[in-house]
């Protein structure tokens, strides 16, 4: 083996990071838009998901603007904030924020079957990062008309189960409020009973990610209260 | 140099790098590298599947660049170039599959990253890459990385029919209709012990069949 010198060891590996840095902010660059493009279209994804539409990457944006047609951001007294972009608001960047400076989005969709329903961005902790997804709920305000969940990372086939249809549906349905008192939705360990509206059934090896996706829909849900009980009919 | 130059492409020696891994050599059975991530990712078939790829091209490339550079690296900081090229790779990996195969990507989140802690990587820049020529390395990381992806969908295989009665997603169990006779989801096989046990069970059942590769006390 050739020895080499300190000084040659010193411009080998000046020369080896600056160019593994220049490649790899080169790549980041160029592959941004699309990353960002995707990003997109996977939240609108997922959006229309919440209101059981299924969509496929090429039809997303047109399904979207097709059933989602308002959305806007009120603060936690339910009052509307003006010149916000819902679309744009970043909920994780808003839950650092104290409560009554947080911006909460609101969406409205009719879909096909007439349902006047309001989608809700969550967002909360699962066991190994973010999860997230939206709630939509019927005009009454109460009950649930659809969910999407999905996650940052969890486990595949256990914590990760929340994004599977399964799990999801059986959310349908199931009522928030009980009379006046918000109540949310419980994850129960063993399976709820079917005449229980507040309670689904938990994810076997996912504990950790079921009670992180019950304290997600209390906790986001819960900031608008006070929007819900007014505007219910 | 010219003699070696002309030696074709696939000779059988160039072939042998390439099937070893899959069954004597394997890096997972025989080596016992890369376990950590054969036991994370193979719940279901599919991300098992792009990690395995993802693998492959990784440790292929890395292979090249390590064998195309190795008479400029100083031996002192080998292990430090060894990690900057893999992490570099990974990068790139990652990258691409976020901006281009997106629902692999979100499917795969952590591992990707976490490719670069594999142990089979590092094992074969240093132990491969680091002596012999560009196209031997690129092989070797071909056949390395497809020994390590066969283990991975055959255990996710078994754990996906019957931690979850599906096949690639699709519900075999249910269309058999194998639950109205009474089976139920195996829950314990999704978990990452029953990973390490189906490979303890690779493991016993090649060396049954190859008694070169039991250990002698």
């Amino acid at each position: 083996m050739i020895q080499f010198s300190n000084r040659y060891i010193f411009i080998f590996s000046s020369v080896m990071v600056i160019a593994v840095a220049t490649l790899l902010s080169l790549a980041a660059t160029l592959l941004q838009p699309a990353q960002e493009r995707n990003l997109e279209i996977e939240k609108k994804r997922n959006m229309l998901e919440s209101i059981n539409i299924s969509s496929s990457r090429d039809n997303t944006e047109d399904l979207y603007d097709k059933y989602i047609n308002e959305s806007f951001v009120i603060n936690s007294k339910g009052e509307p904030v003006d010149g916000v972009d819902a679309f744009t608001v970043v909920l994780k960047n808003e839950q650092k924020k104290p409560l009554e400076e947080q911006y909460l989005p609101v969406f409205r969709a009719v879909p096909d079957d007439g349902e006047k329903v309001i989608i809700i961005p969550v967002e909360g902790k699962g066991l190994w990062g973010p999860i997230y997804g939206y709630v939509s709920l019927k005009s009454d305000m109460n009950t649930i008309y659809g969910v999407n969940f999905d996650h940052k990372g969890e486990t595949p086939g256990l914590g990760a189960e929340i994004n599977t249809t399964p799990f999801e549906s059986q959310f349908h349905d199931k009522k928030l409020f009980d009379d006046e008192n918000f109540v949310s939705v419980q994850v129960i360990k063993g399976g709820a009973a079917d005449a229980d509206i507040h309670g689904v059934d938990a994810i076997s090896g996912g504990t950790i990610t079921s009670k992180g996706l019950q304290k997600m829909i209390f906790d986001c849900i819960q900031k608008y209260d006070d929007y819900l009980l007014k505007n219910r009919n | 140099m010219n003699n070696q130059e002309r030696e074709p492409i696939f000779s059988a020696k160039n072939l042998k790098l390439l099937t070893e891994p899959l069954g004597k050599n394997n890096p997972i059975t025989v080596q016992v590298l890369g376990i950590c991530s054969a036991l994370a990712v193979t719940v279901k078939l599919k991300p098992a599947i792009v990690m395995a790829l993802s693998v492959t091209i990784v440790t292929a490339v890395s292979n090249l660049v390590i064998a195309a550079i190795r008479q400029y690296i100083p031996d002192r900081i080998r292990i430090i170039v060894q990690l900057v090229v893999i992490a570099t790779m990974v990068i790139l990996v990652d990258q691409f599959l976020k901006a281009y195969v997106f629902d692999v990507s979100k499917q795969l989140s952590v591992f990707v990253g976490l490719i670069i802690t594999n142990c089979i990587l590092m094992g074969r820049l240093e132990a491969f890459a680091m002596g012999n020529k560009p196209w031997p390395s690129f092989i070797d990381g071909i056949g390395n990385g497809a020994g390590y992806g066969i283990i991975l969908v055959v255990v996710a295989f078994i754990r996906e029919l019957f931690g979850s009665g599906t096949i690639y997603g699709y519900p075999v169990f249910e269309k058999l209709g194998i639950y109205r006779a009474g089976y139920e989801n195996n829950g314990m096989i999704i978990l990452p012990p029953m990973a390490l046990i189906l490979v303890g069970m690779i493991i016993w059942l090649q060396r049954s069949r190859n008694k070169n590769l039991i250990e002698k006390l």
